[in-house]
């Protein structure tokens, strides 16, 4: 049995003892870095298959914190603490070379990470808010860690926008505290089940939404997104696309909807058309771009669509689709940000004209962005096409095939632009291409090689969980949130309290 | 009087500031000490704290608070209170067994509403206090010292603890 408060207790730890400690040693940062993302994500895999609530300081439930870990938040756990550890792998030499301060840098990535954490754990309202600040705010230093006139530009936007969306989640936590006077989810869920909706709670639930939403970058709110994604260095960019915006946005809205508010037609149809708006306006603004981690950014909008469309299904098969793909997106867009990384500690520049036939001279790099670059466009029989599968055949099972039509048109037209990153910067050249300023182009150094080697062979084999382990790990996911607010209530509350029926 | 001789305000605020600093100073460890009995705790104790350092900085100069609380000892201090906050939490799991659990009134149950009452927790906003004092202090600093200067025709941003005024920043 794991100890839940080890997940913030280790990251919270080392951040701290970092700039203690590395003032008189200048290896540690490093060190204490990449070990403590190792043992956790060692953890998180333990977690597997696992169902506990943790009481903090010996409180139980409705009084006290508590953490909670099921199917949902372990399959976060693992993709969080995965995604820190190749990060970290990754920023060994990137960091060294872009940028001055890793102290700092090691010390706000930990912090970032425990913040998250403690998102996916929690079961208590206000703590999840507590803990989506700390990770906000650390993110918000992070993008703008160059301290370059854009950077700062697009870390103060994220930071406005971000505030405003942190500010209706405390509204709405301050309302629902205010009706109900309690702050623990399942208490709250039971107390709706008791007393019924009434306006106050139907406000709050718009709040949460939108402040949510703002977090996970959907269309109507996504417009923070590709300014900060790009400007924050390469192994953060794969942080905050491939984990923060899950964690942080769609995780809370799953688990809120599901768990908490239970889940109705309107709330589906919310979610289902937010998706695809979504899927469609990011991938179409994505064919335009020339910058590289830009292009990347308006990606992952489209993708969150996708995730969307799956958890807004509402079907059993719709979350394993949903839950599916948000744990491959995580593995190949943060693949395709280290990518990115490598292509710009090389050559210097992200811009796609100025780049060209980089395959033979970075071979590794160029391999595993194009395996990324299959995986996200859903070509079989990498990890994206089968998610992808399983959220269109939900669709169609729903009674639902102009949701699965237009999930299949943003599939190709992903594929489209992806076909330009291959052929303008590995495979090909674009018009600006100067050959003669790219002649001394290595390989990026072995450990920023080995981050990338990892993710790829992860999306290559994923796909292969489609044939038994898809119980194994999204199986309890789909349990967890099928079953809806009334186990939820059971597991945590216990018989304490009398739960009326379905 | 020239200005950009003078250090600090005048010397009415220069003498009250002398007078109040040590009873502002103690009043932010009373409130930090007796926060879990009257209203008050490791947070309004740490900015109480931090005032001060404030004071001494609006009233005498930047050099003035920075040779009592240096930025490096600021942010060991800073630091320090985080892992001391974490290692009561983590002391709960050993001793109380589960994560911040009270440890100190289990094993040595006090009479209620003495100073030593409450188990841990007034150890736990001593740790606060070191914090929020220290980090506030930081900040404060950071937005003191950090001025907007035009070198060779560029706007840069440039901590003055190097240069002591902006004249001198443009001539390195």
């Amino acid at each position: 049995m794991t100890n839940l408060s080890l997940f913030i207790l280790i990251p919270l730890a080392a951040a701290f003892l970092i700039p203690v400690v590395s003032r008189k040693l200048k290896w540690f940062p490093d060190v204490c870095g990449i070990f403590t993302t190792l043992l956790l994500l060692l953890l998180s895999l333990q977690t597997m298959n696992q169902e506990t609530v943790y009481a903090m300081g010996n409180w139980p439930a409705p009084y006290g914190i508590v953490f909670v870990l099921d199917g949902f938040s372990c399959l976060l756990l693992i993709i969080i603490n995965l995604v820190g550890f190749v990060s970290t792998l990754f920023s060994f030499e990137y960091i060294e070379y872009f940028y001055t301060s890793k102290l700092r840098y090691y010390s706000l990535f930990l912090l970032m990470l425990a913040g998250m954490n403690g998102v996916v754990l929690t079961g208590d309202l206000f703590n999840l808010f507590v803990f989506l600040e700390i990770a906000s705010i650390a993110s918000y230093a992070l993008v703008g860690f160059g301290c370059q006139s854009r950077e700062l530009e697009a870390s103060f936007k994220y930071l406005v926008m971000s505030t405003v969306a942190s500010s209706f989640i405390l509204l709405a936590i301050a309302l629902v505290y205010g009706r109900f006077g309690s702050l623990n989810i399942a208490h709250i869920a039971l107390l709706i089940k008791q007393h019924g909706m009434n306006d106050t709670i139907i406000f709050s639930f718009v709040l949460l939404l939108v402040g949510f939403g703002v977090k996970s970058a959907i269309v109507p709110f996504h417009a923070w997104l590709p300014d900060a994604h790009p400007s924050a260095p390469a192994p953060i960019s794969a942080m905050l696309s491939g984990v923060v915006i899950k964690a942080l946005g769609v995780y809370a809205i799953v688990r809120l909807v599901y768990n908490l508010f239970g889940m109705t037609a309107l709330i589906s149809n919310l979610l289902i058309y937010s998706g695809i708006i979504s899927m469609i306006i990011g991938v179409l603004l994505a064919l335009g771009q020339w910058d590289f981690k830009r292009l990347l950014a308006y990606h992952s909008i489209s993708q969150m669509g996708y995730i969307f469309l799956g958890f807004g299904l509402g079907t059993p098969l719709g979350i394993l689709g949903g839950a599916f793909h948000l744990f491959n997106h995580s593995l190949f867009k943060s693949l395709l940000f280290l990518n990115s990384g490598s292509v710009e500690y090389e050559t210097g520049t992200r811009n796609l004209e100025k780049l060209g036939d980089l395959v033979q001279k970075m071979p590794v790099t160029a391999f595993s962005s194009l395996i990324a670059s299959l995986s996200i466009s859903g070509i079989p029989p990498f990890n994206g096409f089968w998610s992808k599968l399983i959220i269109i055949i939900a669709a169609v099972q729903a009674g639902k095939p102009v949701v699965a039509l237009w999930a299949v048109i943003g599939s190709i037209l992903t594929l489209a632009s992806f076909s330009k990153i291959q052929r303008y910067v590995f495979f090909g050249h674009g018009k600006n291409f100067d050959q003669n300023s790219f002649k001394a182009i290595n390989e990026v150094p072995l450990l920023m090689k080995m981050s990338m080697i990892i993710l790829a062979i992860l999306c290559t084999f994923t796909g292969l969980l489609m044939i038994n382990g898809v119980n194994g790990i999204f199986g309890p996911v789909v349990n967890v949130l099928d079953a809806g607010p009334h186990t939820y209530i059971e597991k945590i509350l216990k018989s304490n309290f009398f739960i009326p029926g379905n | 009087m020239n200005k950009s001789k003078q250090q600090g305000m005048s010397i009415i605020v220069q003498t009250v500031a002398r007078w109040t600093k040590g009873y502002i100073f103690l009043f932010g460890v009373y409130l930090t000490f007796y926060g879990h009995l009257t209203p008050g705790g490791g947070f309004s104790g740490g900015v109480v704290i931090a005032v001060t350092f404030v004071l001494l900085t609006l009233a005498f100069g930047k050099e003035r608070a920075l040779s009592k609380l240096g930025k490096v000892l600021a942010s060991v201090l800073d630091c320090s209170g985080a892992l001391l906050f974490l290692l009561i939490a983590a002391l709960g799991i050993l001793f109380g067994g589960a994560f911040f659990a009270n440890f100190i009134e289990k094993r040595f149950p006090s009479a209620n509403f003495r100073l030593f009452s409450a188990g841990n927790l007034p150890l736990c906003n001593i740790s606060i206090a070191i914090k929020v004092g220290a980090s506030l202090f930081m900040i404060f600093i950071i937005l003191a010292v950090r001025r907007v200067v035009e070198i060779n025709g560029k706007r840069k941003l440039i901590s003055t603890e190097f240069f002591e005024t902006p004249e001198k920043g443009k001539s390195r």
